[in-house]
């Protein structure tokens, strides 16, 4: 494997900035990587015919001199969900194959303008809808670690591209975990900013009040450097923030560098950090974590959340009511599928026949099940219900960050699960959210980072760190200051420790060359 | 799944939903889905055990007030552009078969 590829996106910033390589070079690198490896892993589902060109065209800008970002020339990938004017997006969904958007979304429009190289569409699970990407209508995505197991989802694609070396950073978008929990079970990093901080234009949206667009990578540095060229303030969405948001390189920076941990009051979620569903080895993990922040001066109070409980049901209604909602607009008019039925029919008859075609097993189950949601007669005791649980998950929230500064919990419940084992049980794959739903509902940021292997399975875990709403800047300062922690501790980083793809397919091709 | 819960929601009630829905299902999805549904629903019906009367119903997880922008024109899609995608078009319109049914 090229050496390019596994250094983190800061790292390649400093190459091409001292013009030791090239963004042409750079970026060759990373097509190669994925032209070896990606026939294994799946994490794309298109791939940009005119990355080169785009590279060329940020070396012949830094050449004569032009000012460019600081992560001008590095490739990025993007999840499929985010529309691309030049690429097909399809949030891998079958009812929107092939479709190219007459526009750009604003974060991936910010990308072009900071000069960012964007590598293709990442898979994930149909419309987001899934924790494992099984639910693509593309095939599912491999993990990098073991790729007879999930890369988690949604967003599994951007979290395999960038485990598997394809790319150092990434867009996601998390609604009920969707960034953090793929982070955990590929040993990467992922944020789900605070609702608002990055615009949601040009995303195609899940359920809008819980939709947020973060960065992927494979440092916390990068996911930083990442949500500071794509957050702030964007007309275009008007449940945009228009705060000034501090820099979160500078965090990130401050939190490797300084004792961030001294007086830290970081809070264990109790409903969130272990009992039924917790494998031993994420919950032995986690407690190193917690003994490692408090060795360097940390103090771990434990916090109570009651109605963390009751998060995932409130999510299951809230979720499928909005996308009901938002999926409507799949009517076989303006894009994507059309079906007609044999001998015709009304316009009413093609839509239901192209969203039975066009749609998947879990897109239809959501759909029906927010239509019954929302319906007269069940509105007040499921939908109105939801939203009371949701104050009171917001109370709680409120109260926990009353004793600390941060709050923690394992982002997952367990390390990768083999493909095919949860598809077919709807509730066992919800419950792999159940660490991250509480932020999409209370609208806080989390941030998930690898804190080691699982000893009976050897796979990566991740812990998640949550903060106030607006707070962003302190979770980079705190999730670098672990990472640098444990990276001392362990000597090298945990993504290090993952199999290169590349060898197991050079060997077989000289075994089957023999 | 438990057989009480099963009870709760009805092969009919799938189909009419379904109908709401504009998704046409076969007989099977039909079947499975509401063997699903009654379990999905008995599961997210904890919901009602904490949501007493006297709490507000949260909408938005940050508040936010009355966002407008000024009123003028902005960039808009061209014709063209907003039909690219489009299955069937006119040149300058969405095509769509009848809209009323015979029976309408």
């Amino acid at each position: 494997m090229n050496e390019l590829t596994r250094m983190p996106a800061s790292e390649q910033a400093r190459l091409l900035a001292d013009r030791e390589v090239s963004a042409r070079e750079l970026t060759a690198a990373h097509l190669d990587r994925i032209a070896a490896v990606d026939e294994q892993v799946h994490a794309f589902l298109h791939v940009n015919e005119r990355a080169l060109e785009v590279a060329e065209s940020i070396d012949a800008r830094r050449a004569a001199g032009e000012a460019v970002g600081e992560l001008a020339g590095v490739p990025v990938a993007i999840k499929d969900v985010l529309c691309t004017s030049d690429m097909p997006t399809t949030a891998a969904s079958r009812i929107l194959e092939g479709w190219v958007p007459p526009y750009d979304a604003t974060v991936v429009s910010r990308l072009r303008e900071a000069g960012l190289v964007p590598l293709g569409k990442t898979n994930m699970d149909e419309f987001a809808m899934g924790s494992s990407t099984e639910h693509s209508a593309y095939g599912p995505t491999r993990n990098p670690w073991d790729l007879e197991r999930i890369p988690g989802g949604s967003g599994g694609g951007s979290s395999a591209a960038v485990a598997a070396f394809e790319a150092a950073i990434a867009l996601g978008s998390d609604t009920g975990g969707s960034i953090r929990q793929p982070a955990a079970v590929t040993g990467t990093v992922g944020m789900k900013p605070t609702y608002g901080g990055v615009s949601r234009y040009g995303a195609i949206a899940l359920a809008s009040s819980l939709d947020q667009v973060g960065p992927v990578s494979r440092t916390v540095l990068d996911s930083a450097m990442l949500h500071d060229i794509i957050g702030g303030h964007d007309p275009r969405d008007s449940t945009s923030l228009t705060d000034q948001w501090p820099s979160f390189t500078e965090a990130a920076r401050a939190g490797a560098r300084a004792e961030a941990f001294k007086g830290l009051r970081v809070g264990v979620v109790k409903q969130l950090s272990g009992g039924e569903g917790f494998q031993a080895g994420v919950t032995q993990r986690f407690e190193a974590a917690l003994t490692a922040m408090s060795d360097a001066g940390a103090e771990i109070v434990e916090v109570d959340a009651p109605n963390f409980e009751y998060a995932i049901a409130a999510y299951y209604l809230i979720l499928p009511a909005e996308a009901s909602s938002n999926l409507a607009k799949f009517d076989s008019v303006r894009f994507g599928l059309r079906v007609t039925p044999e001998g015709g029919g009304t316009v009413e008859d093609v839509m239901s026949a192209t969203r039975a075609a066009g749609f998947g097993d879990e897109v239809k189950r959501r759909v029906i099940l927010g239509t019954y949601a929302l319906s007269a007669g069940y509105y007040d005791a499921y939908y109105g219900s939801a939203q009371k649980v949701r104050t009171l998950i917001q109370r709680d929230f409120d109260a926990a960050f009353r004793q600390a500064d941060v709050l923690v919990s394992p982002s997952a419940p367990t390390t990768a699960f083999k493909l095919g084992e949860r598809v077919d049980d709807p509730l066992a794959m919800y419950l792999n959210d159940l660490t991250t739903i509480p932020a999409n509902l209370a609208g806080v940021p989390g941030i998930a980072l690898p804190i080691g292997l699982a000893p009976e399975d050897g796979l990566p875990v991740g812990i998640q760190f949550m903060a106030p709403q607006r707070a962003d800047a302190r979770l980079y300062e705190v999730g670098a200051a672990l990472e640098s922690l444990l990276e001392q501790a362990w000597g090298h980083t945990l993504i290090s420790q993952a199999p290169d793809l590349s060898l197991g397919e050079m060997l077989a091709a000289t075994e089957g060359a023999v | 799944m438990s057989e009480s819960s099963t009870a709760d929601i009805t092969a009919e009630q799938v189909a009419h939903l379904a109908h709401l829905a504009r998704i046409d299902l076969t007989p099977e999805e039909l079947q499975r889905l509401t063997g699903e549904l009654a379990q999905i629903v008995h599961a997210v019906e904890k919901v009602t055990e904490v949501a007493t009367s006297d709490i507000p119903a949260t909408s938005h997880p940050v508040a936010l007030h009355n966002v407008f922008r000024p009123d003028v024109v902005g960039a808009t899609l061209s014709t063209e552009a907003a039909l690219a995608g489009a299955p069937e078009h006119d040149g300058s319109r969405f095509k769509v078969s009848a809209i009323l049914g015979e029976e309408q």
